[in-house]
């Protein structure tokens, strides 16, 4: 194993009571890698541990070749040594210092530390400029949520961990902070291992995904590879089928307030977003989102239909479902349709269809969360 | 402030501050350690803490002076390194006063660590700041009603304390005669007039001090829940 690779390395097992987590895993220190999975699952357990906060467990850990922990973790370097910001779900933020007092805190423990992260910086990124003489009590949850990941990156990170930071949020304040989360790697050079069981917030920010199961790494790998799997044992409550895919901005149209997409050269129509012609955004689309059809339909209201190749057909035997993979000019796309459908209209591997998408859900940057509706 | 009536009052607040700054210095890393250990011994540790709570002064005092007798390990300790006894000496009562009014220290101490907790320690941790840094930037501001508690729960009572400091401490002018001794000793020759001036003396420091213990204690605000 080289010695200074740009990832982070561990080999960890911890047990208590009947939970025992085991995993081996490399991530690089590019971009966002998501650990999802349902409660319970040791992700958040796994990122304590990365963190130093959790010391139970034995093994490895290493970041470039820098040894974290080798054997007992009692012994292993402290959290304060290791050069990581986190961001809790609870932001805890201080109470006795005011927003600036918190960002303050960091800035001054990381003055020796090479960076180039500024506290004018993140107060533009993160817009906290008329927070900073307020008080945490004050706040709104999203308004906290975004001192606390400030603070953090004050700290001048290496890799910056967040524990589900979104999920003590309601809908409205997950959008205010998305997109800010979303642009943290590439305009601070932070690469982020970021813990969620909400496979929207995989799709719309993560590059990456490691997939845990009862202390287990079930799958891992690109979002749009893992996601494209239909077999992941995973509790079908919290993981819905669906597929990732990353089209680029072609078009803005005012008038009807939409925004045209290109998906390896079809068009994908969705509301308008803010966001640069040329620029990409991951979209998201879920199965039940997805009807076929053997013919290109005319006359409907559905704007985005999309032809592609039928891969796999997958009756689920007991339920009335049959998950259809379809191939859109290279990316992956999956429907879940009735098992009556599917041998009705005889759909079988190779077979030229239309996918009908119903609703789109994207990465908003600075658009509005939450499902875009069907477009007109 | 010549009036030698009024002697044992100077000598009771020294004896009282001395006792309350010594424990907290004692106490805070005591009551974090039993706020924060996991380990099984903690139980056993906390039943020590409180021991003075419910034992009779006079079998605090009777072990003390079989501990710190000129002829026991400690006391002749004491002896060899500064040619005096603990017994009967202001010393002792220091000695004594600090074991007594532990529990009054880390108790209070105790309960606020762990009303708030172990996420602002691993927080400052996150944030670069060590663990001495993050106890007293953070831990320490957080806790201040605590600290207050304490810091007027020991003062009182070890300003109240008579059976050990009779046992111990006897009646000598200057060096062991306290408040309460003296209070005692007028009463028991009736002079009633200086019994009177001591014992309202007392009875207004005590009420200036719970009251200034309310009135900050409205004034600082609640970091916790």
């Amino acid at each position: 194993m080289s010695a200074d690779r740009d990832e982070l390395a561990f080999d960890l097992r911890i047990a208590f009571g009947d939970f025992a987590l085991a995993i081996k895993e490399t991530v690089p220190l590019r971009g966002i890698t998501a650990l999802f999975g349902p409660s319970g699952c040791g992700k958040s357990t796994l990122l304590r541990i990365l963190a130093g906060l959790e010391r139970g467990a034995s093994g490895r850990i290493a970041l470039r070749g820098e040894t974290w922990q080798e054997g007992d973790g009692r012994k292993a370097l402290p959290t304060h040594r290791r050069g990581i910001g986190y961001v809790f779900q609870d932001a805890r933020l201080f109470p006795h210092l005011d927003v600036a007092g918190n960002l303050r805190y960091a800035e001054t423990r990381s003055q020796t530390v090479v960076g180039t992260i500024r506290f004018e910086q993140v107060v533009e990124a993160l817009d906290l400029g008329n927070l900073l003489r307020r008080r945490a009590p004050s706040l709104s949850g999203g308004e906290r949520q975004r001192v606390a990941i400030g603070r953090t990156l004050l700290t001048r990170p290496r890799l910056l961990l967040m524990d589900e930071p979104l999920a003590s949020l309601d809908f409205k304040r997950k959008a205010e902070i998305l997109p800010y989360i979303a642009h943290l790697p590439r305009v601070f050079g932070v690469p982020i291992i970021y813990v969620t069981h909400d496979i929207d917030e995989v799709a719309r920010l993560a590059d990456r995904m490691i997939v845990l199961q009862k202390g287990r790494v079930v799958a891992s790998g690109d979002v749009e590879s893992v996601l494209a799997r239909a077999d992941l044992p995973v509790d079908p409550e919290q993981y819905e089928p669906g597929a990732a895919l990353t089209a680029k901005v072609v078009g803005h149209d005012p008038h009807y307030q939409l925004s045209r997409l290109d998906l390896h050269g079809q068009t994908v129509t969705v509301p308008l977003v803010d966001a640069a012609l040329g620029s990409t955004l991951h979209l998201r689309i879920r199965a039940r989102d997805v009807a076929i059809a053997t013919e290109r339909p005319t006359a409907i209201s559905v704007r985005n239909i999309l032809a592609g190749n039928i891969v796999e057909v997958t009756m689920r035997a007991g339920t009335p479902h049959a998950d259809i993979l379809l191939d859109i000019g290279g990316s992956a796309l999956r429907a879940r349709i009735t098992r009556q459908s599917a041998d009705e209209l005889q759909l079988a591997p190779g077979r030229a269809v239309y996918a009908v998408v119903k609703s789109v859900s994207f990465d908003a940057l600075a658009s509005v969360y939450g499902d875009a509706p069907p477009a007109p | 402030m010549t009036l030698p009536v009024l002697d044992p009052l100077w000598l009771t607040l020294r004896l009282a501050g001395l006792v309350t700054l010594i424990l907290l210095v004692i106490g805070t890393p005591l009551a974090w350690w039993l706020a924060t250990t996991r380990w099984r011994i903690k139980s056993v540790a906390e039943a020590i803490t409180a021991l003075p709570l419910v034992l009779p002064p006079t079998v605090l005092g009777f072990y003390f002076l079989v501990f710190l007798s000129p002829n026991s390990t400690l006391g002749g300790l004491w002896f060899n390194a500064t040619g005096s006894n603990l017994t009967f000496s202001f010393a002792g009562l220091v000695f004594c006063s600090v074991i007594y009014s532990l529990p009054f220290t880390v108790q209070p101490l105790q309960a606020t660590f762990e009303t708030l907790g172990r996420g602002y320690w691993e927080t400052a941790a996150t944030l670069r700041a060590s663990p001495l840094d993050a106890f007293l930037t953070v831990i320490s501001p957080l806790a201040a009603r605590g600290y207050l508690t304490a810091i007027v729960l020991t003062f009182a009572h070890t300003i109240g304390e008579f059976g050990v400091v009779l046992m111990v401490g006897g009646n000598i002018p200057g060096e062991t005669k306290v408040i309460s001794i003296a209070i005692y000793e007028h009463v028991e020759t009736i002079r009633y007039a200086e019994a009177h001036l001591l014992s309202a003396g007392l009875l207004a420091f005590s009420f200036l001090v719970l009251l200034f213990v309310y009135v900050m204690n409205r004034r600082f605000p609640v970091h916790v829940g």
